[in-house]
């Protein structure tokens, strides 16, 4: 009897928890527009789509991070210095020391998480804002940073490591005129995400849950298909999927799951939300927060190392300003600078607009000033259109 | 005859407001005579507060429907500076005083006396001592108002009211939040105001207080004015507790507690030597050296002014007092030296605070998420993935256990009603399975029906073998449901009463620091 009125309920609200998103998209998709017209269509290209992605990455990834730093009610302003230091710290050991890829990397995600556990100890034990802590961490990091390099840059890197940057998923039948791997790739993954779907629908069904009709559900499959299909054709033609984007994949896979799946992700929020109710319902505040910091930590030495790959050296600058492009990132996807809100999908999408901006006014020719003036501009027009949407509810 | 000389100052006129699925406000019309105190009364989500932000202009010309005429004349109100400036000033339950800043300067905040471009110090101070001493109260216009106390900061704000010359003042529920001496101490102000001719609206679910001091009572229900004396006078008697509660719940109330006989259980919870140390000044004492035993199958009330310490001992039990604490606590036999809130859960513990919105919810989380956020890490796969079935499966079993009136377990809990929202924090306890559940307030600012509704949940939690310890400032509440009462003044226990030999003037004699034998 209730039902239909609740089967509406049920599509308004899902609609409405992911009403920004679909603006994301619009939005992205007006970018794009834009830039393609202004650079009579050189945007839109192939090869400069792969770039764009690629671009992308290292902002992506350290942007995940924050989204959670930022839920939780707090900032990091040492991203950048973490970026750099990181990436230092593996380019010198193989330069120098000739370490392997695979120990250099480990050996910079775990500077990463020690620098995490310093700043998160002491914003979390020693009751110290995190304003504070990381601006300290943002000269602290950057001075290591240029104490390692000596001011030189460091370089060459091995082939394996800039791969990370810059390679593609090989070839599988190199006479192929298309990219097959990524080709096989994509069908697995659009295969994957049908079937979880269906099958969290029957089990949503099975416990007489309100789901979906079922005319629905198979739109919006069919809607999801169809951009995981339009986002990798490009790359299917050109020359396939960059191992960065593999990566960006697998942590925006890791950070949704552990944001909206585990009860720690659902403390990070309820902490942003209210931190006064999250203490009075047992929430341990402290090693919630100490872990949002750990794993920033983890994901901006992780950016710092795909950066590094990217440029195939590291130097004393290296990730200088970059925290605005990751904050405005994750803020631009939907993430409240007030903490509560916010979403991972949101901080990769908010991640491609910042470096489709960044990418179009390159192809233009616009000088670096420029381009500082129109990002800065374009965060706080984000952040306004954002309130006066939520104020107008 | 005199009544109808008496002029209407203000009326509202099939006022309509509609959030999006909800008709908030039905054709809902009001009357308000010069001078008078007229008590709007109503259950949560009647409308009430929905009413007043329409007349302040919260809610701004166009986004309802209706007239609200102003000594005759049709207004409109885009934002509150405009509807003080037309004489009307509202006063909210959540007070809006800025703490860091002192007496003189929140009470002239935005409304500051200039002299060219600096602020006229003299001229303010003039002013603030005048005021201060119309509202009655004895404080420096140069305290901070962090140092003062609830009950004052409630008169500061309707000082700054005076100041901005309102002429009508909207009161939202104001004695929520106070002890019965400060409650008095206010009632009597507002008289004193109506005398010199403000005429002034009053929220209020105290009945008792809206018979006290109401010349005129409006009733809405479900977003609708049901009955108005300024009307049906003549027609209808409002002027008793039962037949308000008749027209505010649309039945009639027969008694307000469900008593139950209780039989008391096993010991559970004691406390020995327990002391408490002042947050900042290390060498005061809140609560000294106090032994406190708690017993299944009770519920035992404590009872004391506000700042008695009687929320201290609550949140030191549930560790989150923000000073030191020292004593032993003793649970089932096994003793220890003070708890974390984590263990305090883990072995049944829980609190329910006396302010749901601060300290018991996110507003911002749904309330599904609101309802297991204590026991999430029980609800997981592997002690990871949290069973989103499972979860929703135990949300909606004491969503509907509790009888919580929401759309979808999805709403955001800042959209439930105070009695929904109180109830939903209630939900979240009991998911833990607790057995000792401390109640801070458990019914402030909620309306008669869903105190009753709260009343009777807390006797099946006590039959079910729980112990309940409810402390509350409302006497007919501790009186009505409490099997034993403990009575506290400056942190320490001054009676402990079987319920039989407990009554009013009893608690209130040791609740303010009066000693047997008449000693004191």
């Amino acid at each position: 009897m209730e039902k239909p009125d609740s089967v509406l309920l049920l599509v308004r609200e899902q609609i409405e928890r992911n009403l920004k998103q679909y603006m994301m998209v619009l939005i992205l998709g007006g970018i794009w527009l834009i830039f393609t017209i202004l650079t009579g269509g050189l945007f839109f290209t192939a090869r400069n789509y792969t770039n764009l992605l690629q671009q992308t990455a290292y902002t992506a990834i350290a942007a995940m991070g924050v989204v959670l730093v930022i839920v939780a009610g707090h900032i990091d302003l040492s991203i950048g210095s973490v970026v750099g230091l990181a990436g230092a710290v593996a380019a010198y050991l193989q330069v120098y020391h000739g370490m392997p890829t695979f120990i250099a990397i480990l050996a910079a995600l775990l500077v990463g998480a020690l620098i995490g556990a310093w700043q998160g100890y002491w914003i979390s034990y020693r009751n110290i804002p995190a304003f504070i802590v990381t601006l300290a961490g943002m000269t602290l990091f950057r001075g290591i940073l240029i104490y390692i390099t000596q001011g030189q840059t460091i370089s060459p890197i091995w082939d394996s490591f800039s791969a990370i940057g810059q390679g593609y998923l090989p070839k599988i039948n190199n006479a192929c005129r298309i990219h097959d791997s990524t080709l096989y790739l994509t069908v697995v993954v659009v295969f994957l995400y049908n079937i979880l779907q269906v099958s969290f629908y029957l089990r949503k069904q099975r416990n007489l849950l309100i789901t979906l009709p079922g005319a629905l559900q198979f739109i919006k499959q069919l809607l999801v298909s169809i951009a995981i299909i339009f986002f990798s054709g490009f790359l299917i033609l050109y020359r396939g999927i960059p191992y960065s984007i593999i990566l960006v994949f697998f942590v925006a896979l890791l950070y949704s799951f552990i944001a909206t799946k585990t009860p720690f992700g659902r403390y990070v929020y309820a902490i942003g939300g209210n931190r006064e109710a999250a203490r009075y319902s047992g929430i341990n505040i402290r090693k919630v927060n100490f872990s949002i910091f750990v794993s920033m930590g983890i994901l901006a030495s992780l950016s710092g190392v795909v950066f590094t790959a990217r440029l195939s050296s590291a130097a004393a600058s290296t990730g200088q300003g970059f925290e605005l492009d990751v904050i405005a990132s994750a803020i631009i996807g939907g993430a409240n600078p007030l903490g509560g809100e916010g979403t991972i999908i949101g901080a990769l999408l908010g991640a491609l607009i910042m470096s489709s901006i960044n990418n179009g006014m390159s192809l233009m020719n616009m000088s670096a000033d420029i381009q500082m003036i129109c990002k800065g501009l374009v965060l706080l027009i984000a952040v306004w259109f954002d309130l006066s949407t939520k104020n107008r509810k | 005859m005199q009544e109808q000389q008496t002029k209407i100052v203000l009326e509202l006129q099939d006022i309509t407001k509609r959030f999006p699925g909800v008709l908030a406000l039905d054709n809902v019309s009001f009357k308000l005579r010069a001078g008078e105190i007229h008590a709007l009364v109503g259950e949560n989500g009647a409308g009430k507060s929905t009413l007043m932000k329409v007349l302040s202009g919260i809610y701004p010309k166009g986004s309802y429907s209706g007239t609200i005429l102003l000594h005759g004349t049709p207004v409109e109100f885009s934002d509150i500076k405009e509807s003080e400036q037309h004489g009307i000033a509202v006063i909210y339950q959540e007070l809006a005083l800025v703490p860091y800043l002192t007496v003189r300067q929140n009470l002239f905040l935005g409304n500051e006396r200039r002299k060219g471009l600096r602020i006229n110090d003299i001229e303010e101070y003039k002013l603030a001592q005048k005021v201060l001493e119309r509202v009655g109260i004895n404080v420096s216009p140069d305290a901070h108002v962090i140092d003062l106390g609830i009950g004052q900061q409630q008169l500061i704000e309707i000082a700054k009211a005076l100041l901005k010359q309102a002429k009508i003042l909207i009161l939202d529920e104001p004695t929520a939040a106070l002890n019965e001496q400060e409650s008095e101490n206010l009632l009597e102000i507002i008289r004193e105001l109506s005398k010199e001719g403000v005429s002034l609206v009053f929220i209020s679910h105290k009945l008792e207080e809206v018979l006290s001091i109401a010349d005129s009572i409006t009733i809405l229900r479900d977003g609708r004015s049901i009955v108005s004396t300024v009307d049906d006078d003549k027609t209808v008697n409002l002027w008793s507790e039962k037949n308000i509660i008749k027209y505010m719940v649309g039945r009639p109330m027969e008694q307000r507690f469900p008593r139950e006989p209780h039989n008391r259980g096993d010991h559970i919870l004691s406390l020995r030597n327990w002391t408490l140390y002042h947050s900042e000044r290390k060498d005061r004492t809140i609560i000294n050296n106090l032994s406190l035993d708690v017993f299944t199958g009770e519920v035992l009330g404590i009872a004391g002014l506000m700042g008695s310490g009687r929320t201290e001992l609550a949140t030191s039990i549930f560790g989150t007092y923000n000073g030191i604490v020292t004593g032993e606590i003793e649970i089932d036999g096994h003793s220890s030296g003070p708890l974390t809130t984590e263990a305090c859960i883990a072995k049944g513990i829980v609190y329910l605070t006396e302010d749901r919105k601060n300290l018991g919810l996110v507003l911002n989380m749904s309330v599904q998420e609101n309802s297991t956020l204590a026991v999430l890490g029980r609800l997981t796969r592997h002690g990871l993935v949290v069973d989103s079935f499972e979860e929703k499966k135990a949300a909606r079993k004491y969503c509907e256990e509790l009888t919580i009136k929401t759309p979808s377990l999805e709403q955001r809990a800042m959209n439930l009603s105070g009695g929904n929202q109180q109830k939903l924090v209630l939900a979240k306890w009991i998911m833990v399975e607790p057995r000792v559940l401390i109640l801070d307030e458990p019914t402030r600012g909620i309306d008669v029906g869903a105190k009753f509704e709260i009343y009777k949940i807390i006797n099946r939690l006590i039959e079910r073998g729980m112990a309940v310890i409810m402390i509350s400032s409302e006497l007919p509440e501790i009186l009505g449901m409490s099997d034993r009462i403990i009575v506290f003044h400056e942190g320490q226990i001054r009676a402990d009463l079987r319920h039989e030999e407990a009554d009013p003037e009893k608690v209130m004699f040791y609740a303010t620091g009066g000693i047997e034998n008449g000693k004191a």
